[in-house]
């Protein structure tokens, strides 16, 4: 019984999917392969990519850019967001400065950083960390903000060293959001990084979508785009495996919303 | 800052306290008013007072979780404001929701304290275990909070006050929000422990009947908070005499 419900529910999700390829292999039949190309060479150019150490580093360094991205807006984010959660003056200055930059299309961070910057690599981190900043930091305020004030009045009844504080109650009220923003902003990092390294870097995923491009490989386009996928993907499923071990403490009702 | 000497036998002592909520200038709202207060140790002390008269501003202050505006608090001689961490594991407050930590098993929540007090895992462990059984949940040690039904939550946020056997108790309201068979079951069980561990306890309740089975003192306070009638007993207290402070009580309430 258990087992029939596992596969109703991975055939319903997978579904979608599969409708998505069989209009696509069925559009193959009847267009040139430049506009859509069999998905039997996408999958060998897939696993040419996943197979050939030069092409998958290119994959790696877009991967380890857009975590070294994400990492240094969470980490600079935080920051902001635990001093503007202290001090209404530091909110007062940071939250127009921080709204300013959500208005900046990502496009014209690349181009600043084209114009301020030398080294690639940097070029990219700052592309990544302004792109990502303002969410990460109102996300983390939120979450702040949003804390009980009951049970940290509860937590401060015991006189709690500011790690421990940190430990036993800031910490674990904030996960849920911070982990949602992490799933929230892998999304947007992916469709930046691409950006920035069309225009800005020698290598990486879309560095080579940039190849592809002027080589009107529409299979080699999709390869290297579902680089990128699998990446989001696997994330996104390391992110729910924390979560559903994290957050198993939740009650759940059996009348859902 | 008062000059005044907390006296030798007060546990906890209020000198002249006032507190005002609202801006420096603008003053919006006295919630206590010169209140002079003194508990013995091992003294159990019902505060009884309407909704609003500032019983619970009073139970923040002896807390240290807010500071008076004018006057002197003084918890064993000590500013529990001030002196914030000095108390640590030497006060305990049982709030008038449970206030459990959801991501905590029942187990986990009663060790919280003793975790700030930096006990050993394995001594952590025993005295939270000694304490669920002691009220009752032997076998729900590993229960998330959303799991236990309102009784034993409270019940679980007393076994997290009384394991770390902190000398002062606090407690606002604890059983307001229960069933009267359930908090009368769970009251008995309080004044026992309280009684066989020698605390000192403030209690704050807006019942009459609470106050009388609780306290061997009683404050009825008449808002902004000042004292109207302060009456103490014992066991050898009569039921008559109780009638008669039931009366009393009654009538400075409905003044």
């Amino acid at each position: 019984m258990m087992l029939l419900g596992g596969v109703r529910r991975l055939g319903s999700s997978a579904l979608p999917f599969v409708v998505v390829i069989a209009l696509w292999q069925f559009a193959s039949l009847f267009f040139p392969r430049f506009l859509f190309p069999s998905l039997i060479d996408v999958f060998w150019r897939c696993l040419e990519i996943f197979l050939n150490g030069a092409m998958f580093a290119d994959v790696l360094s877009t991967v380890l850019r857009i975590l070294a991205g994400l990492a240094g807006a969470f980490i600079i984010g935080g920051a902001l967001a635990l001093l503007m959660v202290r001090s209404r003056a530091v909110d007062k200055f940071l939250s127009p400065i921080l709204t300013l930059f959500q208005g900046i299309p990502a496009l014209s961070w690349v181009v600043f950083a084209i114009i301020w910057f030398h080294g690639v690599e940097f070029r990219i981190l700052f592309i990544m960390v302004m792109t990502t900043l303002p969410a990460f930091t109102f996300q983390v305020l939120g979450a702040l903000r949003g804390m009980s004030r009951d049970l940290m009045e509860m937590v401060f009844s015991f006189r709690p060293t500011r790690a421990k504080l940190f430990r036993v109650m800031i910490a674990p009220a904030i996960l849920p959001d911070i982990l949602t923003a992490w799933k929230v902003n892998l999304g947007n990092a992916s469709r930046v990084v691409v950006v920035a390294e069309l225009v800005g870097a020698t290598g990486g995923v879309g560095y080579q979508l940039l190849q592809q491009q002027q080589l009107f490989d529409m299979a080699g386009a999709l390869a290297w785009t579902l680089q990128l996928v699998f990446f989001v993907l696997t994330v996104q499923g390391a992110l729910t495996l924390i979560e559903n071990a994290a957050f198993r403490y939740r009650a759940v009702s059996e009348r859902a919303i | 800052m008062s000059g005044t000497v907390t006296p030798p036998d007060a546990a906890i002592h209020l000198d002249d306290v006032s507190k005002v909520f609202g801006k420096a200038d603008t003053e919006v709202y006295r919630a206590v008013d010169g209140l002079d207060l003194d508990v013995r140790p091992g003294q159990m002390l019902a505060l009884l007072g309407k909704t609003g008269c500032g019983k619970s501003t009073i139970f923040n202050m002896i807390a240290g979780l807010t500071a008076p505006t004018s006057g002197t608090v003084r918890v064993d001689g000590r500013d529990p404001f001030g002196d914030f961490n000095s108390f640590r594991g030497k006060m305990a407050i049982v709030f008038q929701n449970d206030r459990l930590l959801p991501w905590r098993s029942a187990i986990q929540n009663v060790e919280l304290g003793l975790e700030m007090l930096e006990v050993p895992a394995a001594e952590r462990r025993a005295t939270a275990q000694l304490w669920l059984s002691k009220l009752g949940l032997g076998g729900h040690e590993n229960d998330y909070p959303h799991a236990l039904s309102g009784g034993m939550r409270q019940r679980v946020s007393i076994a997290r006050a009384f394991a770390t056997n902190a000398n002062i108790l606090l407690c606002d309201e604890p059983f307001s929000a229960l069933d009267e068979s359930t908090a009368g079951r769970l009251r008995a069980e309080f004044v026992r422990l309280v009684k066989e561990n020698g605390k000192t306890a403030v209690f704050i309740t807006h019942s009459i009947s609470e106050a009388l089975e609780i306290g061997d003192r009683i404050v009825v306070l008449k808002r902004p908070a000042t004292i109207a009638y302060d009456v103490s007993f014992d066991a050898g207290t009569g039921q008559q005499e109780r009638e008669l402070i039931r009366a009393r009580i009654g009538d400075v309430l409905a003044a």
